[in-house]
């Protein structure tokens, strides 16, 4: 081992936030297959076999090779197809989409691609984790604005505004939200869109991974579909959350063709292209899977309100997301920090839950819990989850 | 608004979900899935609850046979009586009346082979109308009234993922 290797390390990397949550991740790995995980913010289902079979016949046909830099033409136009019927916003395949290796490529190359050293960008906590580090690792300054539950955990106008000097270059904004699970509607997304309207300098990244799974009756509404930020928004989005396709990293940006050609710039010098299987399986995605992604949408809203009421029923306050499939419930009262309530839930009742603050700071107080897990293992959960309360209450009153 | 053909699907599945389970699944009360599924009952809508079993994980033995059985239609009844005079036989489980090329499916489940071939050698065959049958003997059940009934699909998703 080299010595003092560290010291070779590049700033950026040491600058990289450590994981807040590292003690409790190393005792879930320890105890996985032993508990039920609420901890996994991916889709338990599989892909749905008629997109499995398209890339798996890609395969036969011996399609392996590299894919054009942006992506094959044909699923950058069914990615225009899917967006403008599912959010009514179009995009031209040739110049304003590039196919990336999961949404968080595209996070990645949004920033590369517009962030100069001392450039300020404001992330809305709490957040992906990705966000925060992306930054840094392009030497922006992250700008921290924070959301609260008595808010539904939605950000607010003037904390936006408040958050805005004369270096900041991007906003990046994400609902429906990990970890809340919180969403803004078009109404509440108005304000936010007056706002960066007197402020023609701020860019905005739009994370709308989860776009697809909205349980408000008006579905999801992207910031980009305000006429006045159209040209200042690349959204992200992908294939991962709506099509359970996580493994085949796949998604896609969106965006003006300078910022587009930019990232593809960057894009095609570190990645090439993305996977052509994976390409192949997300064009029959885009044009054929609207019903499995309903099906799976009404799957995790039956899971979202069984979730939101046990937690409820067990003791904690927690506002009714909207959107993602996660619940963000409080622990406050109970007279422990997030990591230590979510360490002794795993050990004493074997269920795995993330602790808030891995999300940032105004996480702490708050757990992740995600239902993407049969409906089975999230009634046990919820049980588990009420005795374990009530051993917590009991503890704290004895104190 | 409760989605009666959502409330069907979830039931169908798994008949054991309680009305209070429902009524959270489905974001409504427990009064409404009462009464709707009061309305279904008396629509004959909901018809039974039954219970998917792995009989060959038992130690009582069964089989399972699928039979094609050919018609000739009887005057001014069509095919609806031989139907009903086959199904009423409680070894019938299942009794369809099939396009192509034959006229009614039966599914006769019993406890050996030979109980099931005489069956239809002694009970179905001799009936008037009845011109053919021909058995097919279930050899292994992958999946049966929507359940899989091989070894449950393990969680290979990683213990944490932000």
């Amino acid at each position: 081992m080299l010595e003092n290797s560290n010291d070779y390390l590049s700033e950026q990397v040491r600058a990289i936030p450590p994981s807040a949550i590292r003690r409790f991740f190393d005792l879930a790995n320890e105890m996985k297959g032993e508990v039920i995980s609420l901890s996994i913010g991916e889709p338990d289902f599989v892909t749905p076999w008629h997109i499995r079979e398209a890339g798996i016949y890609s395969l036969e046909q011996g399609y392996t090779h590299y894919s054009p830099n942006q992506g094959y033409l044909e699923l950058r136009e069914a990615i225009n197809e899917y967006m403008i019927r599912r959010f009514s916003l179009s995009y031209d395949p040739k110049t304003e989409i590039l196919v990336t290796v999961g949404g968080s490529e595209a996070i990645d190359l949004t920033v590369r691609a517009l962030i100069n050293p001392g450039d300020e960008v404001i992330i809305i906590e709490p957040c992906f984790v990705a966000y925060k580090a992306t930054v840094v690792m392009a030497r922006g300054v992250p700008v921290i604005v924070t959301t609260t539950a008595d808010n539904n955990f939605k950000v607010k106008a003037e904390d936006i505004e408040a958050a805005i000097t004369d270096k900041t270059k991007l906003l990046m904004i994400g609902y429906p939200n990990n970890p809340t699970g919180a969403t803004m509607s078009k109404e509440e997304l108005a304000s936010i869109a007056a706002v960066l309207e007197r402020y023609p300098h701020v860019l905005i990244l739009s994370d709308e991974l989860y776009s697809e799974l909205s349980y408000d009756e008006n579905g999801h509404c992207s910031l980009a579909s305000f006429p006045a930020l159209y040209d200042r928004t690349i959204i992200v989005n992908g294939f991962s959350k709506a099509f359970a396709m996580t493994g085949w990293r796949i998604g896609f940006a969106c965006g003006p063709e300078t910022f587009l050609s930019a990232m593809n710039k960057i894009h095609q010098y570190c990645i090439m292209s993305s996977p052509s299987t994976a390409q192949y399986a997300a064009i029959e995605a885009a044009r054929n899977g609207d019903k499995d992604t309903k099906d799976m949408c009404a799957e995790y809203n039956r899971r979202r309100r069984v979730i939101v009421h046990g937690c409820r029923q067990a003791g904690l306050t927690c506002f009714e997301p909207f959107g993602a499939f996660y619940a963000f419930p409080g622990i406050q009262g109970l007279g422990i920090d997030s990591e230590t309530f979510c360490e002794r839930f795993l050990t004493e009742k074997k269920v795995a839950i993330v602790p808030g603050n891995a999300f940032g700071k105004c996480g702490e107080g708050y757990v992740r819990i995600s239902y993407a897990a049969s409906m089975e293992n999230i009634k046990e959960a919820v049980v588990r989850l009420t005795e374990f309360v009530n051993v917590i209450k009991n503890e704290e009153k004895h104190k | 608004m409760l989605d009666r053909y959502e409330l069907l699907r979830l039931i169908e599945h798994n008949a054991r979900l309680t009305q209070p389970e429902l009524a959270v699944m489905l974001g409504t009360t427990e009064e409404a899935i009462a009464a709707e599924l009061e309305q279904l009952h008396n629509d004959d809508i909901i018809l039974g609850y039954t219970t998917v079993v792995n009989w060959e994980k038992t130690k009582r033995e069964s089989v399972t046979a699928l039979i094609e059985v050919r018609l000739t239609p009887q005057r001014d009844k069509g095919f609806d009586k031989i139907a009903q005079h086959l199904y009423r036989y409680p070894q019938v489980t299942s009794c369809y009346l099939m396009s192509g090329g034959f006229d009614l499916m039966l599914i006769i489940e019993d406890s050996t082979l030979r109980e099931v071939a005489s069956f239809i050698s002694n009970k179905v065959a001799p009936i008037e109308g009845v011109v053919s049958t021909a058995t097919h003997f279930i050899l292994k059940k992958y999946k049966s009234n929507g359940v899989v009934f091989e070894d449950k699909p393990v969680d290979r998703r990683e213990a944490v993922i932000l």
